[in-house]
C-alpha cells in the first residue's frame, strides 16, 4: 500500500524561506507541531496556576492572601476571593486544561509531529488546512484568555456551561460578556478541531509509505487517526450547541429555555429544553474524554514497548479495544444525565453501554502490564511517565464502575467523588501522556535531550503529588460534598472535612511547583541540552530514521520502505541470538532477514 | 504570616528539587554525561518504584484510617439499604483489582528494571490471556450492571401505590421552597408565569385551580416517617439539583419541567441523632466550633444534626449556600406540624406574607 508522492526525490532544492514563513505561518508539520506544543503548555500553565487559587480558597476559606489581590484584582477585595470569581475560577480551569492543553495540545503536537514522520510521508496532506488549523486555535487561545479581563467577568457557569444559567446575564455576572467570549472561542476552536482532524484522517488513510499496512502502523498513529475520527464525528454536535445558546442569548429564541423568572420578571421564552442542551454537550462532552486520553494511551504504548525492549502485548487487541472505546464513547453520554430529569429508561441503557467501555479500558490495561512482563526496563523519564499512567489510569478508572452505574451514581453525582475520579483517569493520566510523548520526542522535535535528572525528579514528585491529591478526594466526595462549592463552611457537617482539604492543597500547590522543574528543563534543554544522536532510544518506528535536523520533507531522498512492524524488540531467530546480531531491535526499514519468521500478530 | 509561610515553604521546596536532582546525579558514578537511562537509573527508579508502591497502599490505608468518620451516616431511606451494599460490593471488587494490578504492575517495573546484556522475552501476544481478562471482567460487570439496574428501576419507579405524600420542592437562586398538596393529596396547577409576588403567589399557583386552594408552602420540610413522598422538583430560573445525600436521593430541578423522585424514610431526626456514628460526628464537628468561638471567629455556634437538602448543580454566586433543612419526625408530630400551617387558600384570602 503505497501514496503516491508527487515529489518524491526533488529535494536538492530549497525555497528561500523567510522567519515569518519558517517559524509564524510554516506549513511543515514539525513546526506546527512545536507551535500547538508551546501553545498548549502556556494554556496548561495559565489552567493549572487557577486550580491552585481556588484549591487555596478551598483549604482556607475566607482566608485573605494578598496573592489573591495581586492576581485577581477587584475580584478578591482585600486579598478575599469573591465566590463569583471562585466559579469563573474552576469554569475556566476546566475548559481550559479539557480543550486548550490536553484536546490541542495533546492531540494537536502529537499528531502534527507524529502521524507524517510514522507513516513515512513527507508532509501532512493539507500543509495549508494545518497551518489554518494551528492559527485558528492560536486565536480561539487568545480570545479565551481575553475573556478572563472583561469588566464582568470571564465564564462561570461550570465548563459544561449549562443553560440557563449560561443564557442570562442576569443570574450571573459571568454569564455576559465573558460568556460570549466563550462561546466565540470556542466556535473556532472546533473550526480548528474539525480542519485538523480532517487532515490527519486523510493522511493517515493516503500517504503511508510502502509496505505501511494499517497492520503495521505503530499505536500511536492508530490512536490519534480514530482520535480525529471522533473529534470529526462529535465537535459539529457542540459547535450545533454552542450555535444555538447564541442564538438564545442574542436573538430571543428559546431551544434551551423555558418558563423562566428571575429578578421579579417573567421572561418570554417558552419550550425549549435545558436537558437538549445537556444531550448535545454532551453527545461531545463524552467523547472528549476518549479524545483526550486516546492519544495518551497511543504515546504509552509505543513508549512503553520501546523502553521495556519487548514488543507491545497484543497488538491487534490494542487496536481492537481503541476502536471499540471509540464507538462505544458516542453512546454513553447519557451517563452524565442520569439525574438530569431524563427518562429513566434511558438511563438504564446508558449503565450498560458505559460500563461495556470498562471491558476494552481492562484489556488495554492488562495488556500494558504483560508488556513490561519479563522486559529489560529502561527507565527513561518518558518510561516513568508511561507506567504512571497505567497506574492513575487504572485508579481512576475502576471508580468509573461506580459513576457509570446509575443508581450508584444518584448520591456522588456532581460531588467531589466525580472530581477525583475523573482528574485520576482523563486529567492526571493524559498529562502523564503528554509529558511521556514530550519527554520522548523531545530530541526528534528540538533535536537535544532533556536533562533526565530534572525529568526523575520532575516524576517522582508530580505522582506522589498526584495521588495525594486526588486519592483522599474520593472521601470528601463520599463525605456528600458537592462540587463548585466556593466554601464549605455552610454546613456544619463538612466540617471535619477542612482537614483534609488543607491536605489536598498542600500536595496541589507543591505538585504545581514541581511543573516549573519540567518548565525550566524544557527550555533549557532547547537551547542547551545534550545534542541528540539521531535514534537516542533505540526505537524501530520510522520517525528516527530521519536526520537530526529537521528538513522541509523530512528525509533526504527516497521515502523508505516499510518491511515489518512496529515492535520487533529483542525478537530472535531460533538459536536464540537476536536477529540483527548485537542489536535488540530491528527499525522497521529493515527488510526480513534470512530464516526470519514475520508473525502474525 | 502566611506569606512568610508560604515562601519559606516554596523556598525548601526549591532546595530540596535542587538536592534531589544532586543525589540523582552524583548516584551516576561520574559516568560520561548521558541522557538516557543507565543500569544505574534503572537500579534507583526500579527501586523507587517499588516504593512507590507502597506509598500507593500507604496513602489507601492512611484515608481509609483517618477518613471513613468523613462517609455519610447509615441511610435514612428504605431503598438506601440497597444502595449501599451496592456500593460497599462494587467498593470491594475496586480494591481487589486496585490492589492487584498496582501490586503487579509496580513489581514488575521492580523486578524487570533494565541491565546491560539482559535479554528481554520476546512475547507478542497469548489469546487464550487475553480472553480470560475479557471475559472475567465482562462477567463480573454484567453481574454489577444487573443488580445495578434492577435497583435503578425500583427506585426510578415512581407511582400512587402506598398513599405517598405529595410534595413539591421549589427551586430558585438561592432557596428552595417546599409545597405540601394538602388534604386532597394532589398539587395544584402551577406556572411561573403566575407567579404574582405583590399577593404572596410566589410559586404562580394557578389560584382558579380548586387543587391549590388547599397547598400548604413552607420553608422547612417536614417527612412523617415510613411514609413514602413523591417529591415533584421545579425551578423557577436555572438549573437546581435536590441533593439530599442521608437519603440517597437527588433529582435536578429543571426550568420548564417537572422532575420526580419518591422515597420512604426510616429514620426519624431524633432517632439518627441517637446513632453512635452520628453522635461522634456531632462531637468532633462541635470541638472544631469550640475551638473556633474561643478564637472569636464567626459560624462558630454548637451544632444539632439535621438532614438537610443541598443545592448540587452549579447556580450562580451563592450556589454555596443553598439549602433547606429536613425534620423526619412521627405521624403525630408531622400532623400537629402541619396544622398548624396555613393553606394557600386562605392565605390569599388574608393576605398574610409569607416569612
Amino acid at each position: 500500500m503505497s501514496g503516491t508522492h508527487e515529489h518524491d526525490d526533488d529535494h536538492g532544492h530549497h525555497h528561500k524561506e523567510t522567519f515569518i514563513t519558517k517559524y509564524i505561518f510554516s506549513m511543515d508539520h514539525k513546526m506546527i507541531a512545536k507551535q500547538y506544543l508551546i501553545t498548549g503548555l502556556i494554556m496548561g500553565f495559565i489552567g493549572i496556576a487557577m486550580s491552585l487559587l481556588f484549591r487555596m480558597q478551598l483549604a482556607w476559606p475566607g482566608e485573605s492572601f494578598p496573592l489573591f489581590e495581586a492576581v485577581l484584582g477587584k475580584w478578591a477585595p482585600g486579598g478575599v476571593m469573591d465566590a463569583d470569581v471562585y466559579l469563573a475560577l474552576v469554569t475556566m480551569h476546566g475548559t481550559i486544561m479539557v480543550f486548550f492543553v490536553l484536546t490541542a495540545g495533546l492531540s494537536g503536537t502529537f499528531s502534527n509531529l507524529l502521524i507524517p514522520l510514522q507513516i513515512g510521508a513527507r508532509d501532512m496532506a493539507s500543509g495549508l488546512l494545518n497551518m489554518i488549523s494551528y492559527w485558528l486555535f492560536f486565536t480561539s487561545a487568545v480570545i479565551m484568555v481575553c475573556s478572563l479581563f472583561v469588566e464582568s467577568g470571564p465564564a462561570a457557569a461550570g465548563w459544561t456551561i449549562y443553560p440557563p444559567l449560561s443564557a442570562l446575564p442576569m443570574a450571573q455576572s459571568g454569564s455576559g460578556a465573558g460568556m460570549t467570549l466563550w462561546l466565540v472561542s470556542m466556535a473556532i476552536f472546533i473550526a480548528s478541531s474539525l480542519l485538523g482532524s480532517l487532515n490527519y484522517i486523510v493522511t493517515v488513510i493516503n500517504l503511508r509509505t510502502k509496505g505501511m499496512s494499517m497492520t503495521r502502523l505503530p499505536l500511536t498513529t492508530w490512536a490519534l487517526f480514530v482520535t480525529a475520527i471522533i473529534g470529526v464525528v462529535s465537535f459539529p454536535v457542540l459547535l450545533s450547541a454552542a450555535l444555538l445558546l447564541i442564538m438564545d442569548r442574542s436573538f430571543g429564541t428559546s431551544f434551551f429555555l423555558s418558563d423562566i423568572f428571575i429578578q421579579g420578571e417573567v421572561l418570554h421564552y417558552q419550550g425549549g429544553s435545558p436537558v437538549l442542551y445537556e444531550h448535545l454537550f454532551w453527545f461531545l462532552g463524552h467523547p472528549e474524554v476518549y479524545i483526550v486520553i486516546l492519544p495518551a494511551m497511543g504515546i504509552v504504548s509505543d513508549v512503553m514497548a520501546t523502553n521495556a525492549r519487548k514488543p507491545i502485548f497484543g497488538y491487534r487487541a490494542m487496536i481492537m479495544s481503541i476502536i471499540a472505546i471509540a464507538f462505544l464513547s458516542t453512546i454513553v453520554w447519557g451517563h452524565h444525565m442520569f439525574i438530569s430529569g431524563m427518562n429513566p429508561f434511558l438511563g438504564s441503557v446508558f449503565t450498560f453501554t458505559t460500563l461495556l467501555i470498562a471491558i476494552p479500558s481492562a484489556v488495554k490495561a492488562f495488556n500494558w502490564i504483560t508488556t513490561i512482563w519479563k522486559g529489560n526496563l529502561q527507565m527513561n523519564v518518558s518510561m516513568l511517565f508511561s507506567i504512571g499512567f497505567v497506574s492513575t489510569f487504572i485508579t481512576g478508572g475502576l471508580t468509573g464502575i461506580i459513576l457509570g452505574d446509575s443508581t450508584l451514581d444518584i448520591n456522588v453525582h456532581d460531588t467531589y467523588f466525580v472530581v477525583a475520579h475523573f482528574h485520576l483517569v482523563m486529567g492526571i493520566s493524559a498529562l502523564y501522556g503528554l509529558l511521556a510523548g514530550v519527554y520522548h520526542w523531545f530530541p526528534k522535535m528540538f533535536g537535544r535531550m532533556m536533562n533526565k535528572n530534572l525529568g526523575y525528579v520532575h516524576f517522582w514528585i508530580t505522582a506522589i503529588c498526584a495521588y495525594g491529591v486526588f486519592f483522599p478526594m474520593h472521601f470528601v466526595g463520599m463525605a456528600g460534598v458537592p462540587r463548585r462549592y466556593y466554601e464549605n463552611t455552610a454546613f456544619p457537617m463538612f466540617d471535619e472535612l477542612t482537614d483534609v482539604n488543607i491536605l489536598i492543597t498542600v500536595f496541589a500547590l507543591i505538585a504545581g511547583a514541581t511543573q516549573l522543574v519540567f518548565v525550566g528543563n524544557f527550555i533549557y534543554s532547547i537551547f542547551y541540552g545534550k545534542k541528540a544522536e539521531q535514534n537516542p532510544w533505540n526505537a524501530t518506528t520510522l520517525e528516527w530514521t530521519t536526520p537530526v535536523e529537521h528538513i522541509h520533507g523530512n528525509w533526504p531522498g527516497a521515502i523508505p520502505e516499510v518491511h515489518r512492524w512496529a515492535y520487533d524488540y529483542s525478537k530472535t531467530n531460533e538459536n536464540g541470538e537476536y536477529v540483527l546480531p548485537g542489536q535488540d531491535f530491528v527499525p522497521q526499514v529493515v527488510p526480513l532477514q534470512d530464516g526470519e519468521e514475520e508473525l502474525t500478530h | 504570616m502566611i506569606t512568610v509561610l508560604t515562601i519559606t515553604v516554596l523556598v525548601l521546596i526549591a532546595i530540596a528539587i535542587w538536592q534531589m536532582t544532586k543525589i540523582f546525579e552524583l548516584s551516576q558514578l561520574r559516568a560520561a554525561k548521558n541522557e538516557t537511562a543507565t543500569d544505574n537509573d534503572n537500579k534507583v527508579n526500579g527501586y523507587l518504584m517499588f516504593a512507590f508502591l507502597v506509598f500507593i497502599y500507604g496513602i489507601t490505608i492512611f484515608s481509609f484510617y483517618k477518613y471513613t468518620k468523613v462517609l455519610l451516616p447509615e441511610s435514612a431511606s428504605a431503598h438506601g439499604a440497597e444502595y449501599d451494599s451496592l456500593m460497599f460490593v462494587s467498593m470491594l471488587i475496586i480494591f481487589f483489582v486496585q490492589t492487584i494490578t498496582q501490586f503487579l504492575l509496580h513489581y514488575f517495573a521492580y523486578k524487570y528494571r533494565g541491565e546491560k546484556g539482559k535479554k528481554a522475552l520476546f512475547y507478542a501476544d497469548n489469546h487464550k490471556l487475553e480472553f480470560i481478562w475479557t471475559i472475567i471482567p465482562v462477567i463480573v460487570l454484567a453481574g454489577l450492571i444487573l443488580w445495578g439496574l434492577y435497583t435503578w428501576t425500583n427506585i426510578m419507579d415512581i407511582n400512587d401505590e402506598d398513599d405517598p405524600l405529595v410534595v413539591e420542592l421549589y427551586a430558585q437562586q438561592f432557596n428552595w421552597t417546599a409545597r405540601y398538596a394538602g388534604e386532597d393529596n394532589v398539587l395544584g396547577d402551577a406556572n411561573v408565569r403566575m407567579i404574582d409576588i405583590d399577593n404572596t403567589n410566589i410559586l404562580g399557583l394557578d389560584e382558579s385551580d380548586p387543587n391549590g386552594a388547599d397547598d400548604i408552602i413552607v420553608k422547612e420540610l417536614h417527612l412523617p416517617v415510613g411514609r413514602k413522598v413523591n417529591f415533584h422538583m421545579r425551578s423557577q430560573d436555572v438549573l437546581h439539583s435536590a441533593y439530599m445525600p442521608h437519603f440517597r436521593a437527588q433529582m435536578n430541578c429543571v426550568p420548564g419541567m417537572i422532575t420526580q423522585f419518591s422515597f420512604t424514610p426510616i429514620k426519624t431526626t431524633a432517632e439518627m441523632r441517637q446513632d453512635p456514628d452520628v453522635i461522634d460526628k456531632v462531637k468532633r464537628a462541635n470541638k472544631i466550633r469550640a475551638a473556633k468561638a474561643a478564637a472569636g471567629e464567626p459560624n462558630s455556634d454548637p451544632w444539632e444534626y439535621d438532614y438537610i437538602l443541598l443545592c448540587n448543580k452549579i447556580c450562580g454566586k451563592s450556589h454555596y449556600n443553598m439549602q433547606m433543612k429536613i425534620i423526619v419526625e412521627t405521624q403525630e408530630e408531622y400532623d400537629k406540624w402541619i396544622a398548624s400551617q396555613k393553606t394557600f387558600g386562605g392565605e390569599a384570602a388574608t393576605g398574610v406574607a409569607i416569612k
